[in-house]
């Protein structure tokens, strides 16, 4: 019985270690805001992220996934509050909204590692994830708001301390 | 003939709309109630929601609870248009409630959410805002109305003094007021309407409008960006179990010879394989692996031996479909006339000078990033089927079709669509939900894999189109016959109220294929032909894609144009604007179109400055959707064009006349994806058929556009004050020949076929 610690919470699942990651989450634990898009890992739907880092759930067996970390867009933040999520709000990102997901879980792996990315910066990090509706260019605006009120925040809290 | 075809035309729609229907059941919840399924016992979801006691229910498209909170009922499918916060926009104009007071909800296919000009639940064309734009005002107004009247009489003050602004009604003379909660709750509401009451309110007008026009924040966004909002695929019923489709190496035509489940009986949680027996002909020779869980259902699946019969098209290919549309061509008495103006063949006689050139365009894929899938569910009588869907209507038919029921009972739960593209207008994924859920006797989920969503799309067909046209000495366009070859997606479904007769009233052409071959330039002899590609439109059963017919026609006629003005020594840009003379039955509309071309000019600059070598830009101007229904478009192309061949596009200018802008954001938005969309089928998509079978099976080899991939947009929005248009379609249309036009400019190739590729370009190089 594989057991997976999913936004902070351990949970023991029932199915074949080869079992997609992706299913499990979705089927077992009924958490939907994790999407299928084309489980081959050609289009980033399926985002989550292992240990912080941002994988394709459908390329990841349920195997792999145990006794990691594994963050899902309902575990991104407590309140949907994620500075990714509220500029994604502010710039009225979505159309159809079913790739947002993924490409909040990548942009927030990107952000983790880089407060501050350029705009090659970012396409080079979002490019795996496709989105049908062609929402690129506010995808594109709306990490550039989030990094910088991360920056922001951080500098705030830095200055905070040094007071 | 596909048989389809006749199955259809007997099971859908049933009967021709009933106008009567188009009225609003102001006041009168009981008697919305009655039109629907409430005869039919089992009933559950939204209808149940408006029998709440204590709402006031002013019409079927919305509800007050007794907290304020205004609750749109949206009879469009929403698949990121963002079309149920623009009904609530819409309502909440006239009925003067508050935007944080204002909800959404989707409608079952009950018809009474038909679409009220329409008089079916379809959602496409670009038509919902306009079609519904007055229906919901009278709505919204009717409500106020009546909210105002009870509050008066509470109040004890004339109606005709009271403002309703935010959800409150005030009296300024005496300072009371009250809000639409407190009116709900007095139960007062009760004033109804009449549908000629309806039609008599006086509507604001624009200069009154506090709420169209605002971008206010789209209802249904922040649950797409914490996981919460679903979508079909999302849908999980007690007991339900999971089916993963076997589909045939052939697109359409196979049936299934045998099927062995002797490996698949090994894998764990396997329950049965279901053989579809398709009597709406919508799919051929599919089979069902049904299990607990979709992994191990899709392991069944992958198991399953199944031998086929691969039917009549095993043997086709892309180049058949090409080579039998031009041999159709060719035939004198090929097609129906969609136009005839004039004598061409007189007028082609006597021309100076008479260019001829083919185009064509690939098969295309709509691919949506959600994939097929349906669940179906039986409860007693009663067939649930949740399912994101575009065509409410005609979906429940087949639905009962793969049933074996009458379509009055199935319900239709409508989701959120994860894109739609056109493709979700289409009801094959009904039938293997429904029939698996059938053979298993337990509700079934059906997900296609995404090599299942791509072989099976009911694609934008191969189309070729011949142009024949002919220039006076003076270089003026006298004469234009336009041959469109093409499978018919409309005709597929069989409802002849979607096909329109011939100019000659010889037969009933597929419109859907020729819309924007009736053009606003002015040319005297004038001849579109409508032809259909049956070998095409057998093998490859095609569908609507994302701005459907004009995506090809004005492929075809915009890049012409520029031939045109290039044999004749003139600027593209000018030789249509004096095309544009706004004559006869192009007034209006031409000078509309010029206007727009003229401003998509301006902000490109084009024509102000020498480009470098290798650089164009090129221009397009479209009157997509549809003559009556157009949002006037125009498009600057610049684009750099490498002695490869390979371009590079620097940037997309689009000006757009939408007449009326509800919500100026969301048009951007629009306009800017339906023109990357256009980037992306003009040179990233190509789908083949080989051996009967689409070759492409994933997103490795149909290669919509990516982040990398995007160039600079920028989007003009005219807003004039005429009616609102659509803008989800047309600045698709006008992308392609703007970009063909373009890489002429820059280097004198001349590429007629989409996609654009760079051996085409370096193949027609005459520039160096």
């Amino acid at each position: 019985m594989p057991n997976l610690n999913i936004n902070g919470r351990n949970m023991s699942v029932e199915a074949a270690g080869d079992t997609p990651l992706l299913w499990v989450i979705r089927e077992q634990l009924q958490m939907t805001g994790t999407k299928f898009g084309c489980g081959a890992g050609l289009c980033g739907a399926c985002t989550v992220h292992l240990n912080g880092e941002a994988v394709r759930s459908c390329q990841t067996s349920l195997s792999d996934a145990a006794g990691k970390k594994i963050t899902t867009i309902e575990g991104l933040s407590a309140k949907g509050d994620h500075p990714l999520q509220k500029a994604w709000i502010a710039e009225q990102v979505p159309q159809c909204g079913y790739c947002q997901s993924g490409q909040i879980m990548q942009a927030a792996s990107l952000l983790s590692k880089n407060s501050n990315p350029t705009k090659d910066e970012v396409v080079a990090a979002m490019d795996g994830n496709l989105c049908r509706c062609m929402t690129y260019s506010r995808i594109q605006k709306a990490i550039m708001r989030a990094a910088s009120e991360m920056r922001t925040a951080s500098n705030a809290g830095t200055e905070r301390r040094a007071t | 003939m596909n048989s389809h075809v006749k199955i259809t035309q007997n099971n859908v729609l049933g009967e021709p709309a009933d106008l009567s229907r188009r009225s609003f059941m102001v006041g009168t919840a009981a008697a919305g109630l009655a039109l629907g399924y409430s005869a039919v016992p089992g009933l559950l979801g939204s209808d149940q929601a408006f029998a709440a006691a204590g709402n006031f229910d002013p019409s079927v498209w919305y509800s007050i609870a007794p907290d304020g909170l205004v609750t749109v009922t949206c009879g469009k499918a929403d698949m990121g248009q963002h079309i149920a916060s623009t009904m609530a926009q819409i309502i909440s104009e006239e009925l003067g409630s508050n935007w944080k007071d204002m909800r959404v909800q989707l409608a079952s296919n009950d018809p009474k959410f038909n679409d009220p000009v329409l008089g079916a639940q379809i959602t496409g064309g670009s038509w919902s805002t306009m079609m519904n734009f007055d229906a919901m005002s009278r709505a919204g107004a009717a409500g106020r109305m009546a909210l105002t009247e009870a509050a008066a009489a509470s109040m004890g003050v004339p109606a005709g003094e009271l403002v309703v602004r935010d959800s409150v009604i005030s009296h300024a003379k005496s300072k009371k007021s009250m809000t639409f909660a407190d009116v709900v709750k007095s139960g007062k509401a009760t004033k109804t309407f009449t549908p000629d009451e309806l039609k008599a309110i006086k509507l604001k007008t624009p200069d009154q409008y506090t709420m169209i026009g605002q971008s206010v924040p789209q209802l249904d966004i922040p649950s797409k960006t914490n996981g919460t909002a679903k979508y079909g695929i999302d849908v999980f019923l007690p007991g339900m179990v999971y089916g993963k489709i076997v589909m045939p190496p052939v697109r359409y035509g196979a049936s299934v010879k045998s099927v062995d489940d002797s490996a698949a009986k090994k894998v764990p949680g396997f329950i049965k394989a279901v053989t579809l027996d398709d009597k709406t002909g919508t799919t051929t020779g599919w089979v069902v692996a049904v299990a607990n869980t979709y992994a191990n259902a899709k392991k069944a699946a992958d198991a399953l031996k199944v031998t086929y019969d691969n039917g009549p098209n095993a043997k086709l290919s892309s180049e058949s479909l090409l080579n039998e549309a031009k041999r159709l061509q060719a035939l004198d008495d090929s097609g129906l006339f969609f136009v005839k103006d004039g004598d061409t063949a007189a007028a082609l006689g006597t021309a100076a000078k008479v260019l001829e050139a083919e185009y064509t365009t690939n098969i295309n894929i709509h691919a949506p990033m959600e994939p097929m899938n349906a669940t179906a569910q039986l409860q007693g009588d009663i067939w649930h089927i949740y399912s994101g869907n575009q065509f409410a209507t005609r979906s429940g038919a087949i639905a009962a079709g793969a049933a074996g029921v009458d379509p009055k009972f199935v319900v239709m739960h409508q989701m959120w669509l994860g894109g739609g593209f056109g493709r979700r207008l289409d009801a094959d994924m009904m039938v293997p939900a429904v029939q698996a859920a059938k053979a298993v006797g337990k509700p079934v989920k059906v997900i296609y894999s995404r090599e299942d969503d791509m072989t099976m799309d009911f694609s934008r067909p191969l189309t070729f189109q011949k142009i024949k046209a002919g220039l006076d000495g003076n270089g003026n366009l006298i004469a234009m016959n336009h041959d469109v070859v093409s499978a018919w997606p409309t005709k597929r479904w069989g409802i002849p109220d979607f096909l329109s007769p011939s100019v000659d009233k010889k037969g009933a052409l597929d419109a859907f294929t020729v819309n924007g071959a009736d053009f606003f330039y002015s040319v005297p002899n004038h001849n579109v032909r409508a032809i259909l590609n049956e070998m095409a439109h057998n093998a490859t059963p095609s569908g609507q894609l994302r701005s459907v017919a004009p995506g090809w026609t004005f492929w075809a006629v915009e890049s012409m144009i520029d031939e045109l003005a290039n044999a004749a020594g003139k600027d593209p840009a000018q030789y249509r604007i004096a095309l544009l003379d706004g004559k006869g039955k192009n007034d209006g509309g031409a000078q509309r179109l010029r206007n727009t071309l003229l401003a998509a000019m301006g902000m490109a600059g084009y024509g102000t400055k020498a480009l470098p070598k290798g650089e164009g830009m090129g221009v397009a101007c479209v009157s997509s959707q549809e003559r009556a229904t157009a949002s006037w478009t125009a498009c600057v192309a610049h684009v750099a064009v490498a002695p490869s061949g390979e371009v590079k596009v620097k940037k997309l200018t689009v000006a757009t006349d939408v007449g009326t802008q509800v919500h100026p954001d969301n048009i951007r938005a629009q306009v800017e994806g339906a023109a990357l969309w256009g980037l992306s089928l003009a040179m990233y998509e190509k789908a083949t058929l080989k051996d009967g079978g689409i070759e492409q099976t994933n997103f490795d080899t149909y290669t919509p556009l990516r982040m990398s991939q995007v160039p600079e947009v920028a989007v003009s929005v005219i807003a004039n004050g005429e009616k609102a248009t659509g803008v989800g379609e047309p600045a698709v249309t006008v992308i392609a020949p703007a970009l063909g036009n373009a890489i002429f400019n820059a280097c004198g190739a001349r590429v007629r076929s989409l996609p654009i590729t760079a051996e085409a370009v370096k193949a027609n190089m005459t520039k160096a």
